[in-house]
Parts: structure tokens; sequence; C-alpha cells
């Protein structure tokens, strides 16, 4: 597993008791007493921990290379999931993947930035940061969940949009802006939960929705907190003091109305129980679902810009 | 400009340099070719530089008097806004820099709204104020966007929003994040109701700025030479470690790849903007009655006024279109001139 800088004493307990158990299989001392001991104190750390990470330490979990990700939902909660790639255009951009499938057997359009596992496959999905090409699939898959009226679920983790030469000559900006504007015209229902990272553009792209979540540890964010110190503090060093201040972790934009809700993480972040965080995100969604089920497309639409339109004037 | 000022004055500047005592406020250089510009001259060209055309920036109020007719417009009050809602601090706190800006620049947001005519035809303005903490948008621009939207569904009247923005405001956090689809529900008021919506891009448009509003205009105008584009050039050599093309992200290299439809002078400005809000007024008010309302941006229907309403957009811009008859008259007539002086066979039929 990876380390963060504030579970070490976490980790350090957990593989002392891993020792432990160890030893005690090989003898018949019975240990079960001091394994048990320790297993209650490594929850406590835990507890203390998770129950009062910073914004800076947030920016860690939710960038934790473990923690699960959009394929992972999509294999845990979709069934006959079926790709659909490329924007009919130019490419396909496998740093936003999506498609077709059944979600609690009910057809649906999935889409979402996928980060990547491991060296090799963080190269093939371009570390989760779309280019033009896949916002214009995401465009595309829109366009066909209305044409079939299927709810659309949108998973967003990505760093940001891609920033490269191509992208730029391609129309980066306008892909960006276009996909917004589909959501807004979309008259099926969209669910948004932000599963890691919610970088800036990249990531609201996708994210005009008539429910927006997000995990109990996720961020979201108009700038990197490591963008925003270099730009306003003029030192990167200064990104915890950034992030702090950019009021990005899902508590300071629920506390600002500007999510509906958080989906609460098992103790010790979803990277350490993928399966039941993958559960909880479905259970979620699928909850949604059933409130917005019985409005009309034109209700959908109207009441999304509304929502829109409230943000920030209540504060 | 006469030889004199495009030639001469630089010159003796040149030779006579620092020794004579002209005051050096006068005089600027051109941060293209160096040459030096004397600033009246340079305000009567517009601020475009009489060596090199290079457009230089311009501020809200000479832009508004270039474009709208007879340089007369009406100032749209600003809405009120929750300002630092996030209570942001970095090595200063956002307040203070908000005030900073508000005293150095004498203005209340980075953006000004304006309603007049131009071409005869009644338009809204939403203008950019670059100074202001580099036209960044957050809540209170963002805002603003929706009252020119709305205003210009009121008047039934174009809507023109001319960015020169960095981005986001990022002293906003995600407030400032989400101007970004709420500026395009703005301008989604304005299509539902068919009225043209056109986008002059100058220098910059950068950041989430041109990935919303700036980039679903129905006409993208952009000036010459202005940056235009989503990432930073700095930020794209690094990551890429590429060698960009000089004219990466300019106004002609996004026109070459088929972001923008023209990229104008700011001396022809007025007379384009004015011939396209003609043109499209005048389709509006000649489309039959019963089709016109067939929406393909689904939200519209939901949000349209009802059948009455649409009438009145018709009847309306049918008044707006007739004082500009004329001038469609005029245009059209220049345009088959110039078909003929090309000896286009099918000119005359054309027109
Ligand atoms: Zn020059």
């Amino acid at each position: 597993m990876s380390q963060l800088e504030f579970e070490k004493p976490i980790l350090e307990m957990e593989s002392k008791i891993a020792e432990l158990r160890h030893v005690s299989n090989g003898s018949t001392i019975n240990i079960a007493d001091e394994i048990g001991r320790m297993q209650s104190k490594a929850q406590k750390l835990l507890q203390t921990a998770y129950s009062k990470l910073t914004a800076a330490q947030k920016v860690q979990v939710a960038r934790h290379p473990e923690r699960p990700h959009f394929l992972d939902y999509v294999a845990g909660l979709i069934t006959d999931f079926t790709p659909l790639s490329g924007d009919r255009n130019f490419a396909d951009d496998q740093a936003l993947i999506g498609g077709i499938g059944r979600f609690e057997g009910r057809s649906c359009v999935i889409m979402g930035q996928e980060k990547g596992h491991d060296t090799d496959s963080r190269i093939h999905h371009n570390f989760g940061m779309a280019r033009p090409e896949g916002y214009r699939k995401a465009q595309r898959l829109m366009a066909m969940a209305s044409q079939f009226q299927m709810p659309i679920i949108t998973l967003v983790d990505t760093a940001g949009a891609y920033p490269g030469k191509g992208a730029e000559e391609r129309g980066q900006s306008e892909a960006i802006a276009k996909s917004i504007e589909k959501c807004l015209r979309t008259d099926v229902p969209i669910i948004t939960v932000v599963i890691g990272e919610g970088g800036s553009g990249g990531a609201i792209a996708i994210a005009v929705a008539d429910r927006v979540y997000m995990l109990e540890h996720s961020i979201y964010s108009v700038i990197s907190p490591e963008g925003c110190a270099s730009i306003l503090w003029r030192d990167g060093a200064f990104a915890g003091e950034a992030a702090e201040a950019l009021r990005l972790t899902a508590q300071d934009l629920h506390g600002l109305n500007l999510i509906d809700g958080i989906i609460a993480e098992p103790l010790g972040g979803a990277h350490r129980h993928k399966e039941e965080t993958i559960r909880d995100v479905g259970v979620q969604i699928a909850k949604a679902l059933k409130d917005l089920t019985p409005w009309s497309g034109q209700d959908l639409i109207k009441k999304r810009r509304e929502k829109f339109l409230s943000y920030g004037r209540a504060l | 400009m006469n030889w004199l000022t495009d030639f001469i004055r630089p010159r003796i500047r040149s030779i006579v340099g620092e020794q004579k005592e002209m005051p050096d406020n006068l005089w600027q250089k051109c941060p293209s070719c160096d040459g030096m510009l004397f600033h009246r001259d340079l305000e009567e060209n517009l601020n475009v530089c009489y060596h090199c055309n290079h457009h230089l920036r311009i501020t809200v109020k000479q832009r508004l008097k270039i474009i709208f007719d007879d340089s007369e417009y009406t100032r749209i009050e600003l809405p009120a806004v929750a300002h630092d809602p996030l209570k942001f601090k970095d090595r200063k706190k956002y307040a203070e820099r908000l005030k900073e800006a508000q005293s150095k620049t004498g203005l209340k947001e980075a953006i000004t709204l304006a309603l007049g005519t131009i071409g005869g035809q009644k338009a809204v303005i939403a203008a950019f104020n670059f100074s202001f903490m580099g036209g960044s948008m957050g809540a209170g621009v963002g805002e603003s966007l929706i009252k020119a939207a709305q205003t210009a569904v009121k008047e039934k009247a174009a809507l023109i929003v001319i960015p020169a923005s960095g981005g986001a405001r990022m002293q906003e956090g995600m407030l400032s994040l989400l101007q970004m689809p709420r500026s395009i529900i703005a301008v989604e008021m304005v299509k539902d109701e068919h009225l043209p919506y056109i986008v002059l891009l100058t220098d910059p448009t950068t950041g989430g700025v041109s990935a919303s509003f700036a980039m679903v205009g129905d006409v993208h105008i952009a000036e010459p030479g202005a940056t235009i584009g989503f990432a930073g050039r700095r930020v794209i050599e690094e990551t890429v470690r590429e060698i960009l093309p000089a004219n990466f992200q300019t106004a002609e290299y996004l026109q070459e790849h088929g972001m923008v439809d023209m990229v104008v002078s700011r001396r022809e400005l007025a007379e384009t903007l004015g011939r396209l809000l003609n043109i499209f007024m005048q389709a509006l008010s000649a489309a039959p009655e019963n089709d016109n309302t067939q929406d393909n941006a689904k939200g519209g229907k939901a949000l349209t006024s009802k059948k009455a309403g649409k009438k009145d957009v018709k009847s309306s811009t049918k008044v707006l279109a007739k004082t500009a008859i004329s001038q469609i008259k005029a245009v059209q007539k220049a345009a088959g001139d110039f078909q003929d002086a090309k000896k286009k066979p099918t000119a005359k039929k054309a027109n």
C-alpha cells in the first residue's frame, strides 16, 4: 500500500499485527488477546486520524492510487457494461471512458475519468486527464442517453483536462463548454458522484447534473492547491494553505450548499474498503434515480438550470 | 494615420532621444514592434499600433464607444452578490484585493453591462475589464452575465459578450468554477428566444472563461493577435516539452483550427457586428409564424414564454428590423457590387 504521511503510525501498527499473526501461527502460545488489543488500538488511531483530516490530507486521500477508480465502480455496479469508443470525429480518449449497461437492471449510460492503477494503465488512460475527444465522446453519449431515455451516471475523478498542444489545437475549451451545454440540454436524469479528485473545468464538464454527490474524502476545486499556491502565494510549498483556503473538501462544499450530499466512506477511507465504498455509492445513486424517475424530461432540464442558477445566491 | 505620425515622429523621438522635454507618458512603446506611439494618435487609432497593426488592450469605455451607434449606450447596473463568502485569504485577504481593484479601476466588478444599438439593432454588451483582477470570473461576473442575458431577452436584443479574462477567480473557489455552467445557462436563455449571441474574443481569453460561455456563441469573432486558449502556454510547455508554434493560441491560430469564425480588426468591428445583427434579426422577423418555435435545444421548451411571448419577439424585431432595412439593402448592394466586380455571373440572381 502506498503510504500517506499521516497514516504511518497506523500502517506500522497494522504491520505489527500481521507479524504477530504470523508468529502465532507457528506456535502454541495464545496471543489472540494481544492481537485484539492491538487491533482496537489501530482502529482508534484510524478513527482519530480520519476524524480530523486537514484539507491537505483530504487531497492526499482523494488522490490515493489505491482508491477505487472508475472501472472498479463499473465492475461493481454495472452489468452488461459495454464501453463505446470514439468521438466520431478524431479519436477515442481512454482518459474519459463511457458506455451503456444496466444499473440495478435498468439501462443506463455511465461515464467518467479513469486514472489507471499501475504505470501501464496510467499511461494508457493518460492519468485521467481527458482531451477534447473525451469531452466530445461524453456529448455523444449524452445524446444517446436522451435518444433512448436512459439515465446518465457520471463519476468524476480527474486532476483536470489535459494541457497539451494537440488538445488546444482541437479545441479543449470548446469541447468542455459544449459538454456543459449538453449536460444542461439533456432530458434524462443525470447523477454525478465525485469519487476522488474533481479537478476544475475538466471535472465540471460532465458534472452539471440533477444530483451531485461527493465521497467523504473526495475534493472538488477550481484549481489544484499546488497551482493555486504557485499563483497566489508565488510558492508551491503553500499548497496546504491553498487547500484550506479553497474550501475544496466534500464537507466544505456541502456546508456551502454547492453539492447535494456526502457519501460516507468506511473508516480509514475508500482505499481500505473498496467493495464497501462502491456498494455505498451504488446505494446513493439508486436513491437519487428513484427520486428523479417521475420527473419529465422538460422538468429535469428546468430544475437543473434553476439548481445551478441558485448556487451562491443564498450565501 | 499620415506619414508624419507613421514614420517621422518615432524617428524624431529616436534621434532626439531623452534630451527632449517631451513628457514620457505621452509616448509609449508598441509591445509588438517597439515603435513609439503618441498617445493622442494611438487613441484616435482605437489603440491599434499605427506601425504594425498590433491591437493593444483597450478600456471597456473605449470599446463601448467604438461599437455602439453614435457611441451612445445606457449602462446597466450590476446585480448585487455576496462577495467573498469563503473569506479567502492568501498572502492578502481577497476582500482587500477586491477593494484595491475597485479603487484602482473605479469599477465594481470585472465586467460592464451596457445596452444600445449596433447598426440599428438593439444589443446588450457584457464586456470584461481585464484591469480588474485580470478579468477573472467569480459570482459577481457570472451573475452579471445572467443579468445581461435576461436584459437581452426582455429587450429582445442581441447579446454580445466580450471576454478579456485569465479565467476563473480562484479566490472564490468552487463558486468561481460554478460560473462556467451558470454563464452557459445565461446563454441558453438568449438562445431559447432565438436572439443572436455573439462572442468577441479579446486578449486574453483563457481558462474557465474560454471553456464556457466564450465558446458557445452563434458567431465567434476574435481580435487580431489575441491570446485564446484553455491551458496556459507555460503549463503546456512544462507538461509536454514540445516546441509550440509562435502563433500558438492566437486568434489567427484558432481561426485556422476552426474555433473562430473571423478575425476582425478593431476598425471594422462595429460594421461587422452591425451587419451580423441585421442579418440575424431580419431572419427572425421574416421567419414564418409557426415554424420558428420548433426548438432543437430541448431546454428551450421548458423555459420559453408562451405563444404570445413569441409573437412579441417577432413583431418587435420587425419594428427593429424596419429601421435597419435601408442598411441591409446597402449591405446587400455592396455585396452585389463586389460580386459584380468579380464578374460572378450568378451574383445578380443571388441577390
Ligand atoms: Zn507596433
